[in-house]
């Protein structure tokens, strides 16, 4: 209900917005050559897609961890600054992370590997089941992320995500941006970059970051596409398969 | 068995303005420790990303439970018809509704966003166990205040029963609803267990109880009014029996675990190797908010001693605090598996680095906002007793016991 609301408010915005902007700068519409960056954002976000990922993790370096930086930067999450008398070790545990990297051992062959975790962008995520209000969501195109307008803060997806994939905002925020809002008080996770996605740009920052090409994003509904093709080409395989939640984001090498 | 007769609390004004000037200041501190942790915002708190939930909660969660327990000893009266428990319903009710009153105010002042209260109250996900906790909440303070209606306007007296029915039914679903929140886990080895509701609606039963007579003891022996030993040594043998039934629910959720392989490293990290954790679950929980009290309270000699029912009682709500902790922190301390046939070794975002337990060190100001959640359920029940009529005047056995005499 709220979605289709939206997606009407979001359409009447944008007609009005064209009838505006046409009046106001017709004049000059040549000379701007025809911008049409925001034209994606006028259709409604479909289930013919599904935003999906592969990390070969046989091509992640160890000790890189580019693909964090560049998540960072993207997203503000480089902008965050310790509030004044925090203790450093402590808001290490607070400041929030939409990724990052982890290593793994083999518990029988001592096999270690090293990769980026993130939203695992589950078909059925535990976090949007139990989210009171519904901030938490999951876009038709599988995109999971938090509608921060409707977040109360009350923490409970990041108790039921199995991939502590959440993060907490615990302090005031001076600087953002505008391509990823935040507040105080409320919680996020990695998005795939919206935002590119919205723009229709076909890369996430991480990915753009990835000097080792480990990172492939895409629909995972379009057979042709370079994710599509990578995922068939070799095995891979979702974290905690056993709780049957389709992931959207897939390792190799693991 | 004579009519009870009920009459507000009427020790001295300067007692009674005293307290409420104690309790008072326990509000105005926590107010503040509110105050400054919604201004910072959660740095200044203990919880970080890994230990989402805190020592609020703990007390949150205590005060939910303890709510729904405290109703019982109405329900027993009106529901299974024992006329003896009938006239301690009033202040069944009143703790009851008081108890959950001063948890939810913790649990929303814990929030993130606690301005956005109207959020969460106007849009709901009816797939989330919390939405329907807020449901199962408002809904147990509107049927509890029926309830009290009903037993203390005449006219609706006829309704009572019916009453104490809807309200027992209701307060064993919200009990189940909060069991569930971590029932309803898949993610946490500690949590995902169908148990854990009806361990939780066990642990409402003597955390309720425990409460109870600790509130009751006090309120009469401050106004001077009698309660005889028949009804005393009812409630404390009632009590005695749920911490059993606390004790059994506990052994069977560690000895289903510990049968099942994947659930090793998770009951070895409580009972064994979690620091901490471990010492409380051993020492708080078991020892002192299980087995002692029950060696008082069914103890020949001590457990007919008042002294020693107040010693016991204050145990279980220390043990049932102490559980909080040990079931909300504790399953949160110990790392997720992510990785189940992986070590992790190194990590940029605190998973349990070879098994390490996460985090969690309880700041000040929580533990006021969780006390100030004590103070409101204490205060609104004590107000409450002064001035309306919940307290029976007697309790003695020639009063209470049908059978008397």
């Amino acid at each position: 209900m709220s979605q289709k609301i939206d997606q009407e408010r979001r359409q009447f915005v944008s007609v009005a917005g064209l009838a505006a902007a046409a009046t106001a700068v017709a004049p000059g519409v040549f000379l701007l050559g025809g911008s049409a960056e925001a034209e994606p954002r006028t259709d409604p976000v479909t289930d013919k897609v599904r935003y999906g990922m592969l990390i070969d993790t046989t091509k992640c370096a160890d000790g890189c961890s580019e693909c964090v930086t560049g998540c960072e930067k993207e997203n503000g999450l480089d902008l965050l600054r310790m509030p004044e008398g925090a203790d450093p070790e402590e808001w290490d545990r607070q400041r929030p992370r939409w990724m990052r990297t982890v290593k793994v051992k083999d518990r029988l062959t001592g096999r270690v590997s090293t990769l980026p975790m993130m939203c695992q962008h589950c078909e059925y995520p535990p976090c949007v089941d139990v989210c009171p209000t519904g901030a938490s969501f999951r876009r038709a195109d599988g995109i999971v992320m938090v509608d921060r307008h409707i977040c109360i803060g009350c923490r409970y997806c990041m108790m039921a995500c199995p991939y502590k994939a959440r993060s907490f905002i615990h302090e005031n925020i001076d600087r953002q941006l505008s391509i990823a809002p935040r507040g105080k008080g409320c919680v996020e996770s990695c998005n795939f970059c919206v935002h590119r996605v919205d723009n229709g740009e076909s890369t996430t920052a991480c990915q753009d970051a990835c000097p080792h090409g480990a990172i492939v994003f895409g629909d995972l509904n379009d057979p042709n596409s370079e994710v599509s093709k990578a995922l068939r080409e070799k095995a891979n395989t979702q974290l905690r398969a056993d709780l049957k939640l389709n992931t959207g984001v897939r390792y190799r090498g693991i | 068995m004579k009519k009870i007769h009920y009459r507000e609390w009427g020790i001295e004004s300067p007692r009674y303005w005293g307290l409420l000037a104690v309790l008072g200041v326990v509000l105005a501190v926590a107010g503040l420790a509110t105050l400054y942790m919604e201004h910072e915002g959660h740095w200044v708190t203990g919880m970080n990303n890994q230990i989402v939930w805190g020592v609020p909660h703990v007390f949150a969660i205590f005060l939910i439970v303890a709510a729904s327990g405290a109703l019982n000893i109405a329900a027993f009266g009106s529901v299974f018809g024992k006329k003896i428990y009938k006239s301690l319903g009033r202040l069944s009710g009143l703790l009851a509704m008081a108890l959950l009153v001063g948890g939810l105010l913790v649990l929303v002042l814990d929030l993130g966003q606690p301005s956005r209260l109207i959020v969460a109250m106007t849009t709901y996900n009816f797939k989330s166990i919390f939405a329907w906790n807020i449901y199962l909440y408002v809904g147990f303070l509107v049927i509890v205040a029926v309830y009290l209606f009903t037993m203390m306007e005449r006219k609706a007296n006829k309704y009572y029963p019916a009453a104490g029915l809807v309200a027992f039914v209701w307060r064993l679903i919200l009990t189940t609803g909060t069991g569930s929140i971590f029932g309803f886990l898949v993610a946490r080895q500690g949590y995902d267990a169908a148990i854990m509701a009806p361990m939780f609606i066990i642990m409402s039963f003597a955390y309720g109880m425990a409460i109870y007579l600790l509130v009751l003891m006090f309120t009469f022996k401050l106004d001077g009014r009698p309660i005889g030993d028949k009804l005393l040594l009812r409630l404390k043998n009632l009590l005695g029996i749920f911490v059993a039934a606390v004790f059994y629910f506990v052994l069977v959720y560690h000895l289903t675990n510990l049968y099942g392989t994947e659930n090793h490293e998770y009951e070895a990290f409580i009972l064994r190797d979690g620091g901490i954790y471990t010492t409380l679950f051993w020492g708080g929980w078991v020892l002192l908010g299980m087995l002692v009290p029950m060696g008082i309270l069914f103890h020949p000699g001590l457990g007919r001693s008042r002294g020693a029912i107040v010693a016991a009682s204050l145990l279980v709500v220390l043990g049932g605090i102490v559980a909080m902790y040990v079931i909300v922190i504790g399953g949160q301390a110990f790392p997720m598996a992510i990785f189940p046939d992986k070590i992790i070794i190194e990590s940029g975002f605190y998973e349990g680095v070879n098994g390490q337990p996460l985090h969690y060190a309880p700041s000040l100001p929580e533990f006021l906002l969780g006390l100030g959640g004590v103070a409101v359920a204490l205060t609104a029940t004590f107000v409450g007793v002064r001035v309306l009529k919940f307290l029976p005047e007697s309790l003695a056995d020639e009063v209470v016991d049908p059978h008397h005499g």
